[in-house]
């Protein structure tokens, strides 16, 4: 493969490099058990913002009322192994914390079924 | 630190517990339409670059390949209470995004799988992944005015070789109600795989 063929610039590497710009190069979240469901909210005295990017920011401005990891991933705009890192990010720093989805592993008990159905009922 | 750790547990507080539902099927059978009916905000989607949420931190070196390709996942939400909200899924329609489904599988109450009539076999490889996972489903025949007849549930049933216990439910997913009480069965279905009631204490 002729070498020039490898090389990507400007619009053909945005959509893999900016990413990568954003975890640091990282892909693996710290919290890997992180769900697509899984509610984030913002501590109200979350720490200095120093050193946090723009993305890390409109997460801490988006979850003062609580997200899941999928709506933030469609508002800031990244895609969910992103998200996740920089969710993870802030769960370190103490900025964050998360509530996982009801039942991370199995599927919902009866309780919390009935409390669906009686919700979708009521729509 | 005490103050920074009472913060966090307020913080916590206000989360509610959330619940998935996966909308699944093959391409263009109407997953967002009917994600779109029932959902209290328009549709969101996230886009997902294949090479690097498929194999993880060492697939850099992938990136020769130059795939840039993106997946929709679409997705709903419906706040049932300050407490607790229901997640719609769409799950991603073509093959190669099958590693997102287990994801959005895990914990979920089960899945609505559409079929549209003219094109049953799109909708084959949903019907196998949630039977195989015994993950609770319904299946909804969606009714597109194109289609030149209309199936009963039964026909659909023993073409697709749909168990006998899987509830079969006609509907138009461009309705809020048809959504609704298609949600309602998959939730009652759900609930009645669960074990009895006495033994709950034991599980």
């Amino acid at each position: 493969m002729a070498e020039d063929e490898t090389q990507w610039f400007d619009e053909a590497a945005g959509p893999l490099v900016r990413p990568y710009a954003m975890t640091g190069g990282r892909t693996r979240p710290g919290a890997s058990w992180l769900d697509i469901a899984t509610q984030v909210v913002t501590v109200p005295s979350a720490s200095e913002r120093l050193g946090l990017g723009p993305e890390h920011q409109a997460i801490l401005d988006l979850c003062h009322r609580a997200l899941s990891v999928a709506e933030l991933a469609s508002y800031v705009n990244v895609p969910l192994v992103v998200i996740k890192v920089l969710i993870s990010d802030l769960m370190d720093r103490g900025d964050v914390v998360v509530r996982p989805p009801a039942q991370a592993l199995q599927a919902p008990g009866r309780d919390l079924l009935q409390a669906v159905l009686d919700g979708v009922r009521a729509l | 630190m005490v103050s920074v750790h009472s913060e966090q547990h307020q913080a916590a507080a206000l989360a509610p517990e959330s619940v998935k539902i996966m909308v699944a099927g093959g391409f263009g059978v109407g997953k967002t339409t009917m994600v779109a009916s029932v959902s209290e905000i328009p549709p969101l989607s996230t886009e997902e670059l294949l090479t690097t949420a498929s194999d993880g931190v060492d697939d850099l070196a992938g990136i020769e390949g130059k795939t840039t390709t993106t997946v929709a996942l679409d997705f709903g939400r419906i706040t049932i209470s300050p407490k607790l909200v229901l997640y719609l899924f769409g799950t991603p329609g073509q093959d190669r995004f099958w590693f997102m489904w287990d994801e959005l599988a895990r914990g979920a109450i089960g899945a609505i799988v559409l079929i549209d009539t003219r094109r049953l076999d799109a909708s084959f490889a949903a019907v196998d992944f949630f039977e195989r996972r015994e993950i609770p489903f319904v299946v909804g025949i969606n009714h597109f005015d194109g289609a030149p007849h209309r199936y009963e549930p039964e026909e659909i049933r023993s073409a697709l070789a749909i168990s006998p216990g899987i509830p079969i439910v006609p509907c138009d997913a461009r309705q809020r109600d048809a959504s609704k009480l298609i949600l309602i069965r998959l939730i009652e279905h759900a609930m009645s795989r669960l074990p009895a009631a006495g033994a709950k204490a034991t599980a």
